[in-house]
């Protein structure tokens, strides 16, 4: 009477094999579900890389483009600008060496960029989110041995011209700097360097 | 066909529902012949106040919707035109943000109340477990619900939480994204927080609470002395000192009810702000992902959790400061629940336990309300100190509790509840 006709060993196995049915069930069920919390093709479409032909850039020169719906900033840097931001003080600026997160972790040096010409920068303020001016010759601001940079207007924040924020100043970081590549004449941000 | 020896009715109406469904069974096992303890004191309004509070939250949670418009063009002007033109409009939504502030004061106290009694101790460890699942819950569902004004403060507050998961290791950047469903914050991250607001999240909780009174039922209440009731029965099995939830306490707690809807009454209709602590002032503009607010400061309820994130300003075992930050925030929740068994005290209640674990409550309850009152206000490297100091007193009072709830000597308990 104990067992009462059962097989214990198959039911065993019977019940162990529906549990492990319908786990992998489970996790199948689960799998568009959690999916379906990644960004959409519609946000994915308004995200995208932009490209912009930087071939047409004069030294010195600014061009705009808009990524995710913040303006970044392309400029050509002339030789005399690298120079005056190499050589720098570094005790001028909060983060001389680029140690916050405000750029991707191919983006090294005093320069912030990958090419020393090209600088990239996103042209929002880091303090309340202004717009800063771009004012890259000597003596454009009111500041002793000016690199040349962006003045904040609003706040009165100061960035050389590789985005690195000056001491005492309302901003707490530098500009960031988006992702971006190079591909032949053209520029495109949001998408990293590749890595070989 | 259910328990046969469940009571029933004599006649009647209630007597035809009994034999189909143990209405009268449950009414006595839950309140007419459901003992609680006869030396409940104050700090015993507050679970009951609790459960007003839900009750308000989804009452004017429901009405909030028929009006809410959770779309990232539309929400900030359908939270203007629920101020103006709905019928009552503001008046439901001061309810429903007034209440959700007054949730967190009277959870916060009904969970000292725990400490102060034991009432996580033994045989109550799930009763404690559910409730600190629920009060997790609850902080999710009001850090969502924050969102859906689609404010200024609504906006950037969420971003430094959802940065807090970007933290995160190796998979940190692409969970924030997961989470924002989104390159930044937008209007696709409001969809999914208000789904989760209004559906998801209040089912879960009230699913919890049922699980909460029924463990807690099963155990009965503990008391201010913290002894067992039901150790001592008369002969007809009743516990001596237990007296019927209904009516005694149905009836006392009404009285609670009265004097707590008093306050909540004065601050719903004279401060429905709080000063900017229940609605922080830069909530009045909309959300605006190209500017920061000058200083961004979560709702009063989460600032001592706040407080200790930004207290960790160090890299420590080699993770990084800002990890190490978002570590000891989801430890100073995560240690809660293992409360049952720090202590290690024979005895439950405060009135008994020696003077160590006195000086760490009192130390522990003064250190959260200073890292609240921290975490409101912008760092300084003196008050980034002071939350330090008060960070390690926090951990102390749950790391060293095996230790000094077992050495130190505790007072006898008394065989029968004092008054």
């Amino acid at each position: 009477m104990a067992d009462n006709g059962v097989n214990r060993g198959r039911r065993r196995f019977l019940v162990g094999a529906t549990t492990v049915v319908g786990a992998v069930g489970a996790v199948g069920v689960a799998v568009p579900f959690v999916a379906s919390w990644q960004p959409s093709a519609r946000a994915r479409a308004a995200g995208a890389p932009v490209r912009a032909d930087i071939s047409l850039l004069e030294p010195g020169q600014r061009i705009t483009v808009e990524w995710r719906g913040r303006p970044v900033w392309v400029i050509s840097r002339t030789e005399e600008m690298i120079e005056r931001t190499e050589n720098s003080d570094p005790e001028r600026f909060s983060d001389p060496d680029s140690e916050r997160p405000q750029q991707p972790a191919y983006i090294t040096g005093p320069l912030r960029s990958s090419r020393p010409e090209i600088g990239v920068l996103i042209g929002i303020c880091t303090h309340l989110g202004c717009s800063p001016l771009y004012r890259p010759e000597p003596d454009a601001v009111d500041m002793d041995d000016w690199p040349g940079g962006f003045f904040c207007p609003c706040h009165g924040s100061y960035f050389d011209l590789a985005g690195r924020v000056f001491r005492n100043v309302p901003a707490p970081t530098n500009l960031e700097v988006p992702p971006y590549r190079f591909e032949g004449d053209e520029i495109i941000v949001g998408e990293d360097e590749e890595t070989t | 066909m259910g328990n046969p020896n469940r009571v029933k009715a004599e006649s009647g109406i209630m007597r035809w529902v009994d034999d189909r469904f143990p209405a009268t069974q449950f009414w006595q096992d839950h309140m007419a012949k459901y003992y609680a303890p006869k030396n409940f004191n104050f700090w015993y309004f507050f679970g009951s106040l609790a459960l007003l509070v839900l009750i308000n939250q989804i009452l004017t949670g429901v009405w909030l919707t028929m009006s809410y418009n959770p779309s990232g063009e539309g929400a900030f002007a359908s939270l203007e035109y629920i101020m103006r033109d709905v019928e009552y409009g503001w008046l439901i939504r001061y309810m429903h943000t007034t209440g959700a502030s007054a949730f967190f004061v009277v959870i916060y106290l009904h969970m000292f109340r725990g400490l102060l009694y034991g009432s996580y101790k033994a045989p109550r460890e799930l009763v404690w477990i559910f409730g600190m699942t629920i009060y997790l819950l609850l902080m999710a569902e009001a850090f969502m619900g924050y969102l859906l004004p689609w404010g200024q403060m609504s906006y950037w507050g969420a971003q430094v939480i959802i940065s807090l998961f970007a933290a995160i290791p190796v998979i940190g950047p692409d969970l924030a994204q997961w989470i924002r469903g989104d390159f930044l914050i937008s209007g696709i991250t409001l969809n999914r927080f208000f789904a989760l607001h209004v559906v998801a999240l209040p089912i879960v909780i009230l699913g919890l609470v049922v699980l909460h009174l029924i463990a807690l039922h099963e155990v009965g209440s503990n008391n201010p002395d913290g002894i067992e009731i039901k150790d001592k029965k008369d002969e007809t099995g009743k516990p001596l000192d237990g007296i019927p939830f209904h009516p005694y306490y149905t009836v006392k707690d009404l009285v609670g009810v009265a004097v707590f809807l008093f306050v909540f009454c004065v601050v719903l209709f004279y401060f429905p702000e709080g000063g900017g602590y229940f609605i922080e002032r830069p909530n009045f503009e909309p959300a605006n992902p190209l500017v920061t607010p000058d200083h961004i400061a979560p709702v009063w309820y989460f600032t001592p959790f706040y407080a200790i994130l930004r207290a960790i300003t160090f890299d420590l075992f080699g993770l990084e400061a800002q990890f190490l930050g978002v570590v000891f925030m989801g430890g100073a929740i995560a240690v809660l629940f293992v409360l049952p068994w720090l202590d290690r005290s024979p005895v439950r209640s405060m009135r008994y336990k020696g003077w160590m674990s006195k000086v760490m409550l009192v130390l522990f309850a003064v250190s959260f309300v200073i890292l609240g009152v921290l975490g409101a206000l912008p760092a300084t490297p003196l008050r980034t100190a002071v939350a330090q100091l008060c960070t390690l007193i926090y951990f102390a009072f749950f790391l060293l509790m095996p230790l000094y709830t077992k050495m130190e000597n505790t007072k006898p308990v008394p065989e029968r509840v004092t008054g």
